[in-house]
Order: C-alpha cells, then sequence, then structure tokens
C-alpha cells in the first residue's frame, strides 16, 4: 500500500539551513548535506528545500548545493525557490532534484505551471501555495513573497480557488502552506486542510504548525492528507523520527518503517 | 565493469549516475553508440512524457542501438515505459523489447500521480530482485502504467494491479525509482551491476 510521506523541510538561506517563526526572525540551524544526510538515514520519506531569500529579491541563487544533496542522499528531494522559467528548472532537475516545487511566480505566470508539466512531466511538478486565514472575510487568503516581510502580499486569490487553478494547470502536487500555524507547533490547519483535500485530486502535502506527534496522527486520519511537511520539530530534535513513525504504524496510518 | 547510462537528454540523469556511483562504481553518460554497445551493463533513464522522450531518443537514433544490445539493459520508470510496444500517453509507438501497453493507472477515485512509497505484492525469484520482500518499500511516481503480463516480474498495487517490474530476454525494467529507493533500492541497482550477462 501506498505509505504516507514524513516530510522534513530545510529553509535554505545563503547557504545555511534556517528556521524561523511565522516566516520571521530566522536563526540558522547548519550546513545543508550534513542536515539533509541525517535526516534522510532518520528514515524521512522525502526532503523538501526552500530557499526562502530568491523569490522575493530576484537574485539568482547558488543551487550548487542541490548537486551536492543529489550525490549523498537515496530519498527524493524537492528544491524551492527562484524558480521562474523552464530554464531555472531545466538546471535544478538536470542537478539531481527530483522535483522543483514554485510558489510566487505560478502566481505570476500560471501559464509556467502548465509549461513545467509539458517539458518535465506533472510528477515533478510541485505547487507550493502560503495561505493564510482571514478573521474579517473568513476566507483562506493566497499570499506571495513570503520569505521577505517587507515584500509579503495578499494576492487577489482565495485558497480553495487557487488549489483547483493549479491544477487545471497540471500541478502534480499540492503543498499547503497555513501561514497561522507556520512555527508555532499547536498542529496542522486540519479544518483547511480537509477544504483543501475536497478539491485536491492530486498529492496534498500538509505544512505548518506540526509540533507533536498527535498533530501528525491527527493530518493523516482526519485531513486525508498524502504526506506532512515539518521543520522545527525535527531540526530541535522535539520529534524523534522513529518514535514518530511507529506511532503513526500503531495508529494504523500507512508508514514505510524506519 | 564498463557501465553506461544512455543520456537520454531527460532530466534527472545525474541522479541515477550518483545512485551507482555510491555503490561503488564508475559510470558514464552518454548517447555515444560505439560506448552504449561496449558497456557490460546499460541503463536506460527517463522522466517526462513518452511522446518527447521518444522523439529525442529517435532524433539520436537509440532505438535501433538499444534494439541490437545483447547485454543486460535496464529502464527505469519512463525508460521501462519506453521498452513496451507502446504508450497511450501521446499516442507514440516504443521500442518494442517487451510486450505490453503503457496506459493510465485505473486510480478508482484514488489521488493521481501516484507518487510516494510502494511495497511490492508480488515478486518473482529473478537475480535484480534478490535480498527484497514483500516488507520493502520503493519510491514511485507515475500516472501510467504497464498491466500485468507473462514478462511481469514484479507487481504493485494502486487502485489497479501494474508491473513494477517487466524482464524479456537482457532487458530489465523497473517503475519505481531505484536510485531514489533508499537501501532497498541500491540493493535492485546493485543485483542488476552484479547479474551475469
Amino acid at each position: 500500500m501506498l505509505a504516507r510521506r514524513i516530510i522534513p523541510c530545510l529553509d535554505v538561506r545563503d547557504g545555511k539551513v534556517v528556521k524561523g517563526v511565522k516566516f520571521r526572525n530566522h536563526e540558522i540551524i547548519g550546513d545543508i548535506v550534513p542536515l539533509a544526510e541525517k535526516y534522510a538515514e532518520m528514515g524521512a520519506d522525502e526532503l523538501v528545500f526552500y530557499d526562502i531569500t530568491a523569490s522575493s529579491d530576484s537574485r539568482v541563487v547558488d543551487k550548487a548545493w542541490v548537486t551536492r544533496i543529489a550525490e549523498k542522499i537515496d530519498i527524493p528531494f524537492c528544491v524551492a525557490g527562484g524558480i521562474k522559467t523552464i530554464e531555472d528548472a531545466r538546471i535544478i532537475l538536470e542537478m539531481g532534484a527530483d522535483k522543483i516545487s514554485i510558489n510566487s511566480p505560478a502566481l505570476a505566470n500560471p501559464k509556467l505551471i502548465s509549461e513545467l508539466n509539458k517539458r518535465f512531466g506533472q510528477q515533478c511538478v510541485v505547487v507550493g501555495i502560503d495561505s493564510f486565514f482571514n478573521k474579517e472575510t473568513g476566507q483562506y487568503e493566497v499570499y506571495q513573497f513570503t520569505g521577505d516581510e517587507k515584500r509579503t502580499q495578499k494576492t487577489a486569490w482565495t485558497t480553495m480557488d487557487w488549489i483547483k487553478k493549479v491544477q487545471e494547470m497540471g500541478a502534480g502536487e499540492i503543498v499547503l502552506n497555513c501561514m497561522n500555524q507556520d512555527g508555532v507547533r499547536q498542529g496542522y490547519d486540519i479544518e483547511q486542510l480537509k477544504l483543501a483535500r475536497a478539491v485536491c485530486t492530486v498529492p496534498l502535502i500538509a505544512s505548518g504548525g506540526a509540533g507533536a506527534i498527535e498533530h501528525f496522527i491527527d493530518v493523516f486520519q482526519q485531513a486525508d492528507v498524502d504526506g506532512a511537511l515539518a521543520a522545527s520539530v525535527f531540526h530541535k530534535a522535539v520529534i524523534a523520527m522513529d518514535e514518530l513513525k511507529q506511532t503513526l504504524i500503531n495508529n494504523n496510518v500507512e508508514i514505510r518503517p524506519c | 565493469m564498463d557501465v553506461v547510462i544512455i543520456d537520454t537528454s531527460c532530466a534527472n540523469l545525474s541522479s541515477l549516475k550518483f545512485g551507482i556511483e555510491r555503490l561503488g562504481y564508475k559510470v558514464s553518460v552518454t548517447d555515444n553508440g560505439e560506448q552504449i554497445r561496449a558497456a557490460d551493463k546499460v541503463f536506460l533513464p527517463g522522466v517526462g512524457a513518452a511522446g518527447a522522450a521518444m522523439e529525442i531518443i529517435e532524433n539520436k537514433q537509440i532505438p535501433q542501438l538499444v534494439r541490437e544490445l545483447t547485454q543486460p539493459v535496464l529502464g527505469i520508470c519512463l525508460g521501462m515505459q519506453l521498452m513496451t510496444e507502446f504508450s497511450a500517453e501521446g499516442n507514440v509507438a516504443c521500442l518494442n523489447l517487451i510486450p505490453g501497453q503503457v496506459n493510465p493507472i485505473k486510480a478508482d477515485g484514488l489521488r493521481l500521480p501516484h507518487m510516494g512509497w510502494n511495497t511490492l505484492s508480488e515478486i518473482k525469484d529473478c537475480p535484480i530482485f534478490e535480498g527484497i520482500g514483500k516488507q520493502d518499500y520503493f519510491y514511485f511516481v507515475h500516472s501510467l502504467c504497464v498491466a500485468p503480463s507473462e514478462f511481469t516480474i514484479a507487481t504493485c498495487e494502486y487502485g489497479q494491479t501494474f508491473s513494477a517490474s517487466l524482464n524479456k530476454d537482457n532487458f530489465y525494467g523497473v517503475q519505481f525509482h531505484p536510485e531514489r529507493s533508499g537501501k532497498p533500492g541500491a540493493r535492485v541497482i546493485q543485483n542488476f551491476l552484479e547479474m551475469k550477462s
């Protein structure tokens, strides 16, 4: 049976892994390659590397670390951040990434999703969505340029409409970052993820809010997501991978054992 | 040993190259006919769409070359699908090395692509699966599949039963990505490399 995936997320800034709270105040966690190797050995099912500065300051980012990761690890990984063109994606995939994830560039030009799909296949086109619950309107709203506080802005898209749109355009997977929950370890946004699940026919990955093992059980059992992404609980060793996976297995969640 | 990855100009060639190198083998990525013919073991990798991939390899005159190979050849993911007769993805004729056709997975309400770690449901006694059991997970990423046939040497379940691996004569294929499937995947690559021709 297809296993649910546990996906540590490594935010990369200037060649280092960092972690912020609610996308802010980043602290350095460590070097990329040793951390990637450690997570792969611990039993992570996949890794995501987010270059969190790339989209917001429109730099061409040095991605030499992608090759170094591909050399070392034997599980799939996805690279996000600053991929704006077919050529950007080609370089990253040729360096050895299995998937590329786009977020702000997809909002600026949704056709990019179809172009990537056509050239590289649906399986490697991931769309990341940063979603914030607006208490005043009662709507989930999509934000862009979330890597940079000064440039972060609300888009015209509601989250559910954007999820539908990116699937129409050919996305192969969706990572839904629930911004209200990010970095605060209070649990995944089950309510929002359930709504997203109802309109999402491609794999859906939950992101934002993991703080305890129960949160993973809840998100798989209640929101039926295909994978759960988390950062700080792994970086800070709040949760041990083997204990997490064994507890999920004990709760009848299909999981690849460590 | 002379190991070659056929340069299909698809992305992800380097992840396969690194996977082989991690096992201590030297490997070259090439579309040079002479070099491919002289190799002991040949990999046919691929990701993306079958139509586009066939066009690329036809331009490089790879199909005829591959058909004439007599050493073990391992197709991976789309590479395995290209070994069959026909793919519904773009309605293209494939290499016709192993009977069978590539059709969309009948996922029956399940999410597509079939993406992630899955186990094998049936494994035939074949050197490339030596030491591999039903408890081992492999990484799959695909939306199309080859239905089981007499040439199927391992199956997987996702909505339907499909071929996780095919073999006819010296041609082998795996639908999963062994280079991204942890230790069991590395074992499959090693088994293939150590297999007697």
